[in-house]
């Protein structure tokens, strides 16, 4: 192929370029670009808020903010990290760009489908933005939006949750177009079990999309009527249950747990073998408990309600099938680290972010633990704790894993290369700050420190402090790592076909790839077989 | 055992067995990456699949999360078997504080318990959900609107002991706390059977303000309305009585004259003729009539 020209999908297209070419494009590649600068962009304004909540808190008492103010704040927080970054994130932004060319596809099946997904997302963002600014106000429900509290604030709980509800489409359309793509376009050769496990862990994570986020999206409707039309399902003085609400939700929301890390899982698969010039260790395994995870992720979601007033033998059932889902997880990070035994190792800025995420999410792991058992959740339920844990799983463990991905495809999206010296003084400030930060949650909530509380008693403020200063150093290291890569779009080295000497499908194209990606039907072997030297 | 006992045994467990994980995962980690490095080791050798290995490192952590499973369920059912003999208090979460109640009538604004004996907390909410949470104790539950909710817990030394509401309940959530205060089990009952102040009588009489002050701490009133002008989440009660307030009531505004009659009717039904610019959080009360004539008599002079 070396000589032949081949226009790049970044290139202006026949039509005209401008932003017409890309809010209006169906190629899924520059509709992940579309996913990638609108997602991040909420990200930032996340962590903004969350540099905020951390400021009121060096202190106790009023610092910046009155209490209104603050419970609005980390409703924001959660609302925007958690609907607009990563749920949405993790998928549609490297699934979209590299799931059809990792299986030699030119596109997703439903290409316009695609698009109109990314305007459904921006749809629903647009309402959860305006949320803020109608009605009584922005909501101040934290963003699990439990009842009876969010059926009474006078905060604008319902254009919020109808938001949620038009995100949940987007969500639901990705997944069923990843589905179809995966079973109806693979390459010839490209059997099941060919397949990259970044793939494997795209399509899993489809199955959830489109089978847990309906449930939710009726949840949500139901929040809607109650505060519209009072009809006291979740109401006891009109023989409703409050707990109805907190099971419906959670049904979703845990399994939607897995759709913000199993797409991160599939990233990290591909990241170690590529660096290690190994063969990944327990290919089948790790592909297979995708799936598991993705089906026994449904029956676990009691863990959230243990103290809830649900009955004891609901408690230690859920406590059980919690604890059985952490075995696949677990299995895969003994995977992931016998991958490294007997490689040849390369420390580059990829590799060395997944190592990050090893250690941080094996912390995620390792404390869920403690709350999966009955007797310690009982202390840590609604504490700093959980607010530690989910953050060492979903910043830990997604966004590190994310932030590795995103550099060891950005030469392949881009056509450039980012300056290492910048990355690796990111990661210094990112992984200090963050322990920092988060460890000091940790310490907190097994001290009692409740979760959601705008004022603390005197005694806590010590790690109160250790965890803004945190936040500061944590927030430099993401500013970094978000400049170099900026800087790198302009003037970084033009990038080779294969920076990395990977093996996948992608690293056979050029780079930036060109638009139907593939000229030529793309000849498939067996995945991570580096014997045979990197991909040309 | 103390519930305290029962709950850090398990963490001793769960820590210890997760130190050793991540300790092993991590140190295997930077050992691998160091031993075989590019520089020192050109060549990656292919390894083959043990099938021992992988039912080794399935097995060995099922055993261990069985385990912590077994261990946190013993410790769960320990805190929810209260030692017949415990003494039983109500306790009602409201926006935003805490009552508590004892078996004799008894109320108080911090839960008054005796050294060394159980305390079984039976808990209710009368508007949106709270959780009772004792850090000192290792122990808490939520109190859910309609339904019937209970924890214990011993206390074994003295010295207080802070009441968190562990889940989020508004605006002023993070106020909601109280404490337990453990007494000599001789002063506790001395101090159990001492009646109330608005039940005291004779020379001992407190004037009208401190009874109408007393059911108000009562009903949790002073979370959310202030008595000296300040504004806060309810509107301020100095000058309430005979005040001008606009009020929304069905979809209409108007205005009405802040009497007894409204007054009346706002404290039991709060929700039919709301104070415009404020929001619907107050419960509807059960104040008794004799609760009512205290607190209206107090509202006139405020």
């Amino acid at each position: 192929m070396g000589s032949e020209f081949h226009a790049s999908y970044l290139d202006v297209p026949p039509g005209g370029g401008g932003l017409k070419s890309w809010i209006f494009s169906t190629d899924h590649k520059r509709i992940a670009i579309l996913y990638l600068i609108s997602i991040l962009a909420f990200f930032f304004v996340g962590a903004a808020i969350g540099i905020l909540m951390r400021l009121e808190l060096i202190a106790p008492g009023k610092t910046l903010f009155e209490p209104s103010t603050y419970n609005a704040l980390f409703t924001l927080h959660g609302v925007i990290m958690i609907f607009l970054f990563v749920i949405p994130g993790m998928p549609a932004i490297l699934g979209n760009f590299f799931l059809p060319i990792m299986i030699g596809a030119k596109d997703v099946a439903f290409p316009r489908l695609n698009l109109l997904s990314w305007w459904i997302y921006m749809a629903g963002a647009l309402l959860a933005v305006a949320s803020l600014f109608t009605g009584g106000g922005p909501p101040d429900t934290g963003w699990t939006f439990y009842v009876p509290y969010s059926l009474r604030t006078g905060t604008n709980v319902t254009l919020a949750v109808f938001a949620a509800f038009v995100l949940g489409f987007s969500s639901i359309l990705t997944g069923l177009n990843f589905i179809t793509t995966v079973h109806r376009l693979r390459a010839p050769g490209m059997t099941f079990f060919r397949m990259p496990l970044f793939v494997w862990a795209h399509y899993a994570t489809a199955w959830i999309q489109i089978l847990a986020t309906p449930i939710l999206a009726i949840t949500l409707v139901l929040v809607m009527a109650e505060r519209l039309f009072g009809i006291g399902l979740f109401d006891p003085a009109k023989g409703g249950d409050p707990l109805l609400f907190q099971h419906l939700f959670w049904i979703y929301s845990h399994p939607a747990v897995y759709i913000m890390i199993l797409p991160p899982m599939g990233y990290i698969s591909e990241i170690i073998p590529t660096f290690a010039k190994k063969r990944i260790y327990g290919y089948k395994a790790i592909a297979l408990s995708s799936l598991a995870i993705a089906f026994v992720g449904y029956l676990v979601w009691g863990h959230h309600m243990f103290t809830s007033g649900m009955s004891d033998t609901s408690r230690w059932i859920f406590s059980l099938l919690t604890f059985l889902v952490a075995i696949p997880s677990g299995v895969k990070v003994f995977n992931w680290v016998a991958t490294l035994y007997k490689g040849s190792i390369e420390l580059e800025p990829p590799l060395v972010y997944v190592l990050a995420f090893i250690f941080l999410f094996s912390i995620g792991g390792l404390t869920g633990l403690m709350q999966g058992a009955l007797a310690t959740d009982i202390h840590l339920h609604d504490t700093y704790f959980v607010v530690g844990h989910f953050h060492y799983i979903i910043f830990g463990g997604a966004v590190f894993a994310f932030m590795a991905a995103l550099l060891y495809w950005f030469p392949k999206m881009t056509g450039r290369m980012y300056s290492k010296r910048a990355v690796w003084v990111a990661l210094a400030h990112q992984f200090v700050g963050f322990n920092m930060l988060y460890f000091s949650m940790l310490i907190l909530g097994m001290m009692g420190m409740p979760r959601r509380y705008y004022d603390y008693l005197p005694r806590f403020q010590t790690l109160h402090v250790v965890a803004t200063v945190g936040s500061w150093i944590l927030v430099a290291g993401l500013v970094v790592l978000a400049a170099a890569l900026l800087r790198a779009l302009r003037r970084g080295e033009r990038a080779p076909a294969n920076p990395w000497g990977g093996v996948s499908l992608e690293w056979t194209i050029p780079s930036p790839p060109p638009e139907e990606n593939f000229s030529l039907p793309p000849e498939v072997g067996e995945p991570y077989d580096f014997s045979k030297g990197p991909a040309r | 055992m103390t519930t305290t006992a029962a709950v850090d045994q398990v963490f001793l467990l769960i820590i210890a067995i997760s130190v050793a994980l991540l300790l092993l995962v991590t140190g295997l980690m930077l050992w691998f990456v160091v031993r075989y490095r590019r520089s020192r080791h050109p060549q990656a050798e292919e390894v083959k699949g043990s099938t021992a290995l992988e039912v080794a490192w399935t097995l060995i952590p099922t055993l261990l999360v069985l385990v912590m499973f077994w261990y946190g369920y013993k410790g769960f059912e320990f805190l929810r078997r209260p030692p017949p003999g415990s003494l039983e208090v109500t306790v009602t979460g409201r926006m935003w504080d805490w009552g508590f109640e004892y078996a004799n009538g008894k109320k108080s604004e911090k839960l008054f318990v005796p050294l060394g004996r159980p305390v079984k907390v039976n808990l209710r909410s009368v508007d949106v959900i709270h959780s009772f949470y004792v850090p000192a104790f290792r122990v808490k539950e939520d109190a859910v609107p309609g339904q019937e909710s209970y924890l214990w817990f011993k206390p074994q030394s003295m010295g207080p002991a802070d009441i968190f509401c562990a889940e989020f309940c508004g605006e002023r959530h993070a106020y909601m706390i109280s404490q337990v205060i453990v007494m000599e089990p001789a002063e506790f009952e001395r101090w159990l059977a001492a009646p109330s102040p608005t039940e005291m009588s004779g020379t001992e009489a407190p004037s009208a303000a401190d009874a109408a002050r007393e059911v108000m701490e009562e009903w949790g009133c002073f979370a959310c309305h202030s008595t000296d002008g300040t504004e806060s989440v309810g509107p301020t009660l100095k000058g309430i009585w005979g005040r001008t307030v606009t009020v929304i009531a069905g979809g209409q505004v108007y205005e009405l004259k802040s009497d007894e009659a409204y007054l009346r009717k706002a404290l039991l039904k709060p929700s039919d003729e709301l104070v415009k610019g404020y929001d619907d959080l107050m419960p509807p009360s059960e104040l008794t009539d004799e609760q009512m004539s205290i607190l209206l008599e107090y509202l006139k002079i405020l």
